[in-house]
């Protein structure tokens, strides 16, 4: 099973926000970003989980080897005596991910669930998620459901990178979009 | 007498509403849940499936529950936060007497003795319609059918209402004329198989967001999206067509779709002859709706009008759904009717994939409003003028027919009837009509002039800070029961955990007060199941039948869709196949409809619309999720929405506080200046009481079939009154 964003659906409701502070690994703490993109323009909102990257620039960074990856390929929370604090991993992320959380002093970030999904269990906000924004199953099923493309490489200047987490590719060129209420009353 | 204790102020500090962020213990503690139980979300009509974790009796958390089809584990952010309830600092655990200083804590004898003492004096010196109930829909079936017999025939009252009348009557009385029953004509189910999902004045993502995943799964099979609604909502968002409709004129635009279909002859013929009557009187109504003219009443430009028949007529198949957003009129009859007339004239009804239906708000807006705890209705939704039904609820319930009260007033009106004094006493449950009510000034006036008040609530709400005595009730997950969802599913509601401290299922208490008014015989329930078995009986015959139903079958099935009329029956998920209707002559009936204006429309005075709504964060009135600190920090609090071509002409920004006048009251927020909104609307949610209360300007006027008030538009003039910092 795989997990898989499509923005463009995503209703701004933060059930996954809230889901993830229920995941028992790091209870009262959410992993996941929810941003408008410009809440004055649009209600368009965007949900922000680790890609998961094959070779994952936060862990390359960090100074302290504090950021590990699984057998599957999860790459994990920086691990607490080893974390330095130093944010390498915070700033160089091509996706905006880890976080640096004072109070523990250490970088936090989504690990997909890695105690629901080690035990056969989705990740709590791909359950929850009530618009299919997130969704967790198998790649044949998300291509038989949905008209949107899985895609997992993307390119950064020069750096390619190839992630574990897909993300979905419709061909609506996002520029035809209109949201100014006006401009539909005219 | 009813004024409040305390100020308003010191209530808070005491009874809340206080933020609850953990569960019991921390976050910290050991919380490996003894058990799970599947039961369901309590807050909205989609009816979550959803797991609690309990330990050591009590709710600590919850765990989705994929396999329950409707949501298969899917849940809003309400549903994941809803575990926080039941151990919540502001839980009443016993029940209050109100004294000169306050709440004092007291026995349940104390408090129920002091009940019955004023029930009895203010019937024997005013009369027994003198004394009111007001029930709510987000209790159980078991509860909304105790409400409506214990109304007629513990207090033999004619003045039991309900807060549905806030809600969705006008879509209830519309599908009644039209079908000859209440309820959404067809399983969810249904939304994925479509070609075309017309959604009128529903904000699904924030108030069904499940339903978002249906309407993507109809996507993703190729079906269109028609959004029908004043703001860019975030399913609106995502529309093909998206037709910004000027609010109140909603009639107007659906006439004006039908217009084009009928003009080229995009009707189905053979439907409307086999399966309906009164088309002529619709056809001519709608002959003048030309797009031009419906334009100029709407607000949506012709061409849309024009494309949208358009794409009605190229699909096959399509699923018309609405909500409050077309219903909350003076006109929410004459509204839904109009949408039922372009889903009849296209026979678009009664086939899997094709259909139509309101979409429910509350938790159990469906069942609350069929089971006889609204003033004009008996048990299985039978008509209280009606003889026979009289005659066959009074032979269940072992009275005589003469003593049955006959038809009460509706929750506004008899709010009204407080004000004006004819009403003495009040007996509510889940119903805070201070915040949900419109204008507020009116239903505080009116609370204050009650000769004695007793509120059964979980949480002191704010309009119970009026009350006498407080009667600390349930939360759902403390009582066993049923729910009947959106879409006319029954599910089953399990209690989780006892209800904490002191405090009693709000059966119970209601059966106890009815015991103590010397009804002992005539309600002998020892469960909730008790209360069950007797609503599926009187159901029987009627035309809401729950007669097949019982607890065991309705867990087998994940939920069973009424009309059930037997045991052997497994229920009627879609309705009006082979277009048979549920009128004595199987026929629908068309009702023409011409637009009228709203009560209250602009003018120079007060130049620009208002109009309220929901959060995703937030459930109605906000006595429990203004409780829930992850969900208040989501939206703190009302912000009035408003486009920035308005904004402008006010010279507002966003964070400016702004104050809206009505006629009534005026309130002032923050202002958010955005561009998806209609730029002669303004929006504000109403789940907050007090300063913030967007019910303090909207209009009490009614709808003079359902009697549901105006919410949704009302006239108003913004003034800026401080920069934002
Ligand atoms: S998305 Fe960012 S945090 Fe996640 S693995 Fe890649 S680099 Fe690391
Ligand atoms: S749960 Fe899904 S729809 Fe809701 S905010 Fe998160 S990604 Fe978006
Ligand atoms: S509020 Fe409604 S949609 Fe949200 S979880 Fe509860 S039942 Fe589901």
């Amino acid at each position: 099973m795989e997990f898989f964003i499509d923005p463009s659906r995503c209703i701004g409701c933060q059930a996954c926000v809230h889901a993830c502070a229920e995941c028992e690994s790091h209870r009262g703490v959410s992993m996941i970003h929810l941003d408008y993109v410009d809440r004055s323009s649009s209600p368009q909102t965007t949900p922000t989980v680790c890609m998961h990257c094959e070779d994952p620039t936060c862990a390359r960074v960090c100074p302290a080897d504090a950021i590990k990856q699984t057998a599957e390929g999860v790459v994990q929370s920086a691990l607490q005596p080893r974390c330095i604090g130093c944010s390498n991993c915070v700033l160089a992320c091509p996706f905006g991910v880890p976080r640096y959380l004072g109070e523990m002093d250490q970088m936090m970030k989504c690990d997909m669930c890695y105690d629901r999904t080690s035990a056969d269990l989705k990740p709590m906000c791909a359950t929850v998620c009530p618009s299919g924004a997130l969704f967790f199953g198998t790649k044949e099923e998300i291509e038989q459901k949905r008209q949107e493309k899985p895609i997992n490489r993307f390119t950064f200047g020069r750096q390619v990178v190839t992630t574990k987490v897909h993300l979905m590719v419709g061909d609506t060129a996002p520029d035809e979009m209109e949201f100014d209420v006006a401009s539909f009353c005219e | 007498m009813a004024i409040p204790p305390l100020s308003e102020q010191e209530l808070i500090q005491q009874y809340g509403p206080h933020l609850n962020y953990e569960p019991p213990g921390g976050w910290l503690a050991e919380h490996e849940p003894d058990r799970l139980v599947k039961t369901h979300c309590c807050f909205c009509g989609v009816q979550c499936g959803i797991q609690l974790k309990v330990h050591n009796e009590k709710v600590v958390g919850f765990e989705p529950w994929e396999d329950f089809p409707v949501n298969q584990g899917k849940l809003c952010p309400k549903g994941v936060k809803r575990y926080l309830q039941n151990n919540h600092p502001d839980r009443l655990l016993h029940p209050l007497i109100r004294t000169d200083n306050g709440f004092r804590e007291a026995d349940w004898d104390d408090a129920l003795s002091l009940v019955v003492e004023h029930i009895q004096r203010i019937q024997a010196t005013y009369g027994k319609d003198a004394f009111a109930v007001l029930s709510g829909a987000s209790v159980t079936n078991e509860k909304a059918y105790l409400m409506g017999k214990f109304a007629r025939v513990a207090l033999q009252t004619a003045n039991i209402d309900y807060n549905g009348r806030l809600c969705m009557v006008s879509a209830g009385a519309a599908n009644k004329m039209a079908f000859g029953i209440d309820r959404a004509a067809n399983p969810w189910s249904d939304i994925p198989l479509t070609q075309l999902v017309l959604v009128t004045g529903s904000n699904i993502g924030e108030c069904f967001p499940i339903l978002t995943d249906y309407l993507w799964r109809a996507r993703d099979n190729g079906a269109k999206f028609i959004a029908i609604d004043p703001r860019m909502t975030p399913i609106a968002r995502t529309a093909d067509l998206f037709l910004p409709v000027r609010p109140g004129r909603d009639s107007a635009l659906m006439n004006g779709i039908l217009h084009v279909l009928i003009e080229h002859d995009w009707i189905d013929h053979d439907f409307i002859d086999a399966h309906t009557k009164g088309f002529e009187s619709v056809q001519k109504a709608v002959a003048e709706y030309t797009p031009q003219m419906t334009a100029e009443i709407s607000g949506v430009p012709a061409a849309s009008i024009v494309r949208a028949a358009e794409m009605w007529a190229e699909a096959e198949k399509s699923m018309l759904l609405h909500a409050r957003g077309i219903e909350h009129h003076t006109k929410g009859v004459e509204n839904v009717l109009s949408c039922i007339n372009l889903v009849l004239a296209t026979g678009r009804i009664g086939q899997p994939g094709c259909g139509y239906g309101t979409i429910t708000g509350q938790g159990n807006g469906q069942g609350g409003r069929e089971h006889g705890q609204r003033c004009n209705q008996l048990p299985g939704g039978r008509d209280i003028e009606n003889p026979q039904h009289r005659e066959e609820i009074a032979r269940t319930w072992k009275v005589n027919e003469s003593e049955l009260p006959h038809v009460g007033l509706t929750a506004v009106e008899l709010m009204d009837a407080v004000n004006a004094g004819q009403i003495k006493g009040l007996l509510s449950l889940s119903f805070n009509p201070l915040v949900s009510l419109p204008d507020t000034k009116l239903t505080r006036a009116a609370l204050e002039k009650l000769e004695f008040y007793a509120a059964i609530d979980p949480f002191m709400s704010e309009t119970a800070h009026y009350a006498d005595v407080v009667l600390a009730g349930s939360l759902q997950e403390e009582d066993e029961g049923t729910v009947t969802n959106g879409e006319g599913r029954v599910v089953r509601i399990r209690r989780a955990v006892p209800p904490p401290g002191n405090a009693r299922a709000d059966w119970e208490i209601i059966v106890d007060i009815a015991h103590r008014l010397g009804k002992e015989l005539l309600f002998p329930y020892a469960e909730p199941e008790d209360l069950f078995r007797e609503l599926c009986r009187a159901s029987a015959g009627g035309p809401v039948d729950y007669a097949g139903l019982n607890y065991t079958k309705i867990e087998q099935h994940n939920g069973v869709f009424w009309p059930c009329p037997s045991r052997e029956h497994p229920g009627t998920p879609r309705l009006f196949e082979g277009g048979e209707f549920a009128h004595p002559d199987g026929k629908a009936q068309f009702h023409p409809v011409t637009y009228r204006p709203p009560d209250e429309d602009v003018d120079a005075t007060y130049p620009i619309i208002m109009t309220s709504g929901r959060v995703v964060s937030q459930y109605l009135s906000g006595t429990q999720t203004r409780r829930i600190g992850p969900l208040v920090d989501q939206y703190p609090g009302p912000q009035i929405e408003l486009h920035p071509r308005l904004a402008e002409q006010h010279d507002i920004q966003s964070g400016d506080m702004v104050c809206v006048e009505s006629r009534r009251s005026s309130v002032t927020l923050p202002a958010l200046v955005v561009r998806t909104i209609r730029p002669d609307t303004i929006f504000i949610p109403y789940h907050w009481p007090g300063e913030q209360s967007a019910n303090r300007v909207t209009n009490r006027a009614l709808d003079p079939i359902s009697k549901i008030p105006e919410f949704k538009v009302c006239a108003v003039r913004l003034r800026k009154v401080k920069a934002g910092v």
